[in-house]
């Protein structure tokens, strides 16, 4: 549970509220597959410097919500910001260059990178990943400097040992963390999580809520995907829940999970009627 | 049959002009589709663009050395052309887009239409007089000693060429080993996550098919500054086939794969191609009824048979690791 | 290319007599043969010219040559009188004519009345141009159902296709013509062979494709093994049929008649009405059968039918099966319009994948629109720009296709990567 006086205590628990100091504004995103409507959601802020969880039945769309914010699905229609700065339109790859990195349900290791050159890549700063560069330019010096700082991201997350094995060679688990020490090689402002925990052993569980914590302390804003209630109430500042695409609710861990409406969501029946 | 003589043409083939022509365009591909995992199948367009880029630029009154570069531009330019329609769709359309443009492009010098700019069928001669006056060795004459024999100027365009593909050797190591090469070969793993991590993916594959297209472009213009000649029949679709099997047979995403693969294809083709011909004059296959013609085409049946196979039971190569195989679960 | 540039010297000429090679022009029209004269021949051994004659008065024309060996035999066009076309403008050429020891080789070019000249204005040329671009779109048709629904159903986009259409055409031909075969009438010589490249999907699915996929094999590679069977085939048939083209003895070569004031040949009709009518078919065998429900509901999203309890496998086999017969017929009917040669199927390729990607890769329908389209448009476009270029139109088309809408216009976005 989050202890220390949160700048969301006095927010209302109302779907699409304001926040004190959002990071990103949804004014509305619509997303349909064939006949479909898999994302239709109104407004939606998300607080800087928190940790938000998106939860909701299987087939909600959040991770669909997650690759529209991303740059990874056109959206239908939609408008939402960045501190400020508009995000639609925008191809992932430079979505991610504003400090926004997502990472995936099904993990995305590439398998055959080293551990090292994985968090390696993520760095933003490295000439030598231009063609002239890589062939003119000293870029070791940088490459130094970096496979530095990886290799304090890969002895946090544990995975020092595994250095220079081939990515392919990991565990479930230890990809999970491989990707997270990658995402924050990036230093992004936004991360967001699809599924964090997912396969991975309770032990491991643990340290990752640890290393997402951490991440908040920092200054940093996540928002992850989860199913596990328990770790939601855990560590979120704030919750959100989507429903068949739209959003039901949110509000601080405690209020959700008293939450009727949540309750019906998640046991796909319609409040008041008799089961 | 005099084995000797068998043996002997499968080794000079491979050394020689064509031998070193082919590595350099293998490289080419390598960079393309064993690094990058783009399909590109007409990988012969780009060799065409780059000789009959350099002849028609000598044509219209530039220097050979010119037209060296305008040909190499050429490639690197058919590159840009064929990968910004294609190049953020899936895979197949970049091969749709490449198998049909080696055909158009040689269609087209064909033409009587394109007869004034690229001399039709007879293509365009005569061209390459700057190098051959460069050469140190005497053209008529023999070097070498017993069977290993190079006349002077093939010896000449041989040396050439190899030094050309030591030089991409190291042009190509230089840049995998970079950060570039990274990217690079984590687009081939895995596009989308690249893309998290802020990199022009679409870009990145943009210029792996240009550079590609320059390497197979400086091919092609070798081989037609060996001939003095740009014809069409040159360029068949069948090239952009040897190349893929020099690829992968040398180890598709490897810096050397292509320059083996070369040495091991023009041996074996070329032993195989006067075996043949040898065996089919001796009477061996009166049987099927073959005749010359059909003999030499046996090769090509066992070109295409052999591709498969080797994709679909040893995509790594001779010599790559199953570890490092190029075919994963793309 | 690869031959010439072996550093072996060319062995000396044979000094022996004889060697020749010769032909007939004769100008066919309907029942009417008439010898062609004054038209150039040209011979070239290894790019380099050897000799040229003239047709005399009896349409005869001989070339000595300096030996045994692979020459190439090229009709020199433009030397053609009016009224003279070749049937086939793309064959003026025999790239590879082997003449052994002694041999007076045969070379064989159809001449034919041509329609070239028209009828006189601007309208009546573009109808018989959209004609003949309708026959072509019949004809692409046939083979681009068959690439679209693979591709719908399994994901494959199968390059070997050309070659079931070539084999199409070259089986038939053995069925009408070879000295081995029964001598059929084409029609009847068709049958068996759309049934045996039916045959030959079939074998593909079961034999190749299935297995690979079994072994998990990635889809990169498996389009690498396509284009290496389409290789081995086109070679195979090669070996088999010759390099030379050949015409059917039926409808090889039909006097132009006048219909609703335009000229055409009767075959162009034949072909279009008789696709159409295919057509109709495979549209009610999508709609109306079981089977064909079921193609498209796995073509539409695999997963979902096999929740449905779809056998995908069979499906799969199906559409294997009935796309190779398409593309057999499109053989066959391409044969009959044009010539039978051993890369006539890899040569239509690039209409197919026009069609295909303008009309949506993965659905019939899009195939049977699309195919339609390109060949109107390569064919109509020849009004306007050189006939020896109008296949870069259709690669026009497909390029602006990608850049414009890349999943064709009847094709859905999450195919398209």
């Amino acid at each position: 549970m989050a202890t220390r006086e949160s700048p969301l205590a006095s927010v209302a628990p109302e779907p699409g509220v304001a926040k004190p100091d959002p990071i990103l504004v949804v004014e509305h995103i619509r997303r349909a597959f064939g006949g479909l409507q898999a994302v239709d959601v109104g407004r939606l802020e998300i607080q800087r410097n928190t940790i938000t969880s998106l939860i909701g039945p299987n087939g909600a769309g959040k991770t669909t919500l997650f690759n529209l914010l991303t740059g990874f699905d056109r959206a239908d229609d939609g408008i939402w910001h960045l501190n400020g700065g508009p995000l639609v339109g925008i191809p992932a790859y430079r979505v991610a260059r504003k400090g926004v990195v997502r990472t995936f349900q099904l993990t995305r290791s590439l398998a055959r990178l080293t551990v090292v050159e994985n968090v390696l890549l993520a760095a933003t700063n490295q000439h030598g990943e231009s063609l002239l560069g890589g062939l003119f330019s000293p870029w070791r010096r940088t490459e130094k400097a970096n496979a530095e700082k990886a290799e304090e991201l890969l002895d946090r997350f544990g995975l020092m040992h595994m250095r220079d094995e081939f990515a392919g060679s990991l565990s479930g688990g230890q990809r999970k963390l491989l990707e997270l020490a990658r995402a924050m090689m990036v230093r992004p402002e936004l991360i967001m999580l699809d599924e964090p925990m997912a396969g991975v052993n309770p032990a491991l569980t643990q340290t990752l809520l640890h290393h997402i914590t951490a991440l908040r302390d920092s200054g940093k804003t996540v928002i992850f995907i989860e199913h596990d209630m328990d770790v939601v109430q855990e560590i979120s500042d704030w919750v959100i829940v989507l429903a068949q695409g739209r959003l039901i609710a949110e509000g601080p861990p405690s209020h959700i999970a008293a939450n009727d409406d949540v309750i019906d969501a998640y046991l796909g029946r319609h409040h008041g009627e008799v089961p | 049959m005099d084995w000797g003589d068998i043996l002997f043409d499968g080794v000079l083939a491979a050394l020689g002009p064509a031998g070193a022509a082919y590595a350099l365009s293998a490289m080419g591909l390598n960079l393309q589709f064993g690094y990058t995992g783009l399909l590109n199948f007409g990988h012969v367009a780009f060799m065409m663009a780059g000789a009959y880029g350099t002849a028609i630029t000598v044509d219209a009154g530039g220097s050979l050395w010119l037209g060296v570069i305008v040909g190499i531009a050429s490639g690197a330019l058919l590159g840009m052309l064929l990968g910004i329609p294609t190049l953020r769709l899936r895979a197949d359309y970049l091969a749709i887009v490449t198998i049909s443009i080696g055909e158009i492009m040689r269609l087209f010098a064909r033409s009587g239409f394109a007869e004034p700019l690229t001399g039709g069928v007879f293509g365009i001669q005569a061209f390459a007089g700057e190098f051959f006056d460069l050469n140190p060795f005497a053209p008529g004459a023999r070097y070498g000693w017993g069977e290993f024999v190079f006349q002077g100027r093939a010896l000449f365009v041989s040396l050439v060429g190899w030094a050309l593909v030591g030089l991409g050797v190291i042009v190509t190591w230089k840049l995998i080993r970079s950060p570039w090469g990274r990217v690079v070969r984590a687009v081939r793993e895995d596009e989308d996550a690249v893309r998290s991590l802020g990199k022009n993916v679409f870009f990145y594959k943009l210029q792996a098919l240009m550079l590609g297209g320059a390497f197979g472009a400086l091919a092609g213009l070798l081989l037609a500054i060996e001939q003095q000649n740009v014809t069409p029949n040159s360029f068949e679709p069948r090239v952009t086939f040897f190349l893929y099997v020099v690829v992968i047979v040398g180890g598709a995403g490897t810096v050397i794969g292509p320059v083996i693969g070369s040495l091991i294809f023009q041996f074996l083709f070329f032993f195989f191609d006067s075996f043949m011909g040898s065996a089919q004059e001796q009477g061996w296959f009166d049987w099927a009824g073959f005749d010359a013609t059909d003999a030499a085409q046996v090769k090509l049946v066992l070109v295409g048979a052999g591709l498969m196979a080797l994709m679909a039971f040893r995509p790594q190569g001779i010599f790559g690791s199953k570890e490092e195989m190029l075919v994963g679960d793309t | 290319m690869i031959a010439t540039l072996a550093l072996i010297a060319f062995p000396a000429a044979s000094q022996a007599e004889g060697e020749t090679i010769k032909g007939t022009l004769e100008k066919i029209d309907g029942d009417v043969r008439e010898p062609v004269a004054g038209v150039t021949i040209t011979v070239e051994l290894d790019g380099e010219f050897i000799a040229s004659a003239e047709s005399n008065d009896e349409g005869d024309w001989e070339i000595p040559v300096p030996g045994a060996g692979t020459y190439l035999v090229r009709l020199e066009v433009d030397t053609l009188p009016d009224g003279v076309a070749l049937t086939d403008p793309d064959r003026f050429e025999l790239p590879a004519l082997s003449v052994r020891e002694n041999q007076n080789k045969t070379a064989r070019f159809n001449l034919g009345a041509g329609l070239s000249g028209g009828t006189g204005s601007t309208f009546n040329r573009l109808v018989e141009l959209l004609v003949i671009g309708l026959k072509l779109g019949a004809i692409i048709a046939m083979a681009s159902i068959g690439l679209s629904l693979i591709f719908g159903v399994t994901g494959l986009v199968n390059f070997a296709h050309g070659e079931m259409v070539t084999m199409g055409a070259v089986i038939a031909y053995f069925f009408h013509l070879s000295p081995l075969g029964p001598g059929w009438p084409l029609l009847v010589a068709a049958v068996p062979a759309i049934l045996l490249v039916a045959v030959f999907g079939w074998v593909n699915e079961a034999g190749l494709w299935r297995p690979l996929r079994r072994r998990r094999v990635g889809l990169i590679a498996m389009l690498v093994i396509s284009i290496g069977l389409s290789f081995a085939v086109r070679n195979v048939i090669n070996i088999m049929f010759g390099g030379e083209p050949k015409t059917y003895g039926d409808f090889a070569v039909q006097q132009p008649v006048e219909v609703l004031g335009i000229q055409t040949v009767p075959k162009n009709m034949f072909i279009i009405v008789f696709t159409v009518i295919v057509l109709v078919g495979v549209g009610l065998f999508l709609q109306r059968t079981k089977m064909g429900t079921a193609m498209r509901a796995v073509a539409d999203n695999r997963d979902l039918a096999e929740s449905s309890g779809i056998d995908v496998e069979r499906v799969i086999l199906v559409t294997w099966v009935v796309g190779a017969g398409l593309a057999g017929l499109g053989g066959v009917l391409q044969g009959a319009s044009e010539t039978v040669q051993w890369d006539m199927g890899f040569k239509l390729l690039l209409l197919i994948f026009a069609a295909v990607v303008l009309g949506g890769l993965g659905t019939a329908y899009g195939a049977m629109v699309g195919a339609f389209i390109v060949g109107v448009t390569v064919e109509m476009s020849t009004f306007w720009i050189d006939a020896n270029v109008k296949n870069a139109v259709a690669l026009g088309v497909l390029v602006i296709m990608l850049l414009v809408r890349p999943q064709g216009l009847l094709g859905t976005r999450e195919r398209i990567g």
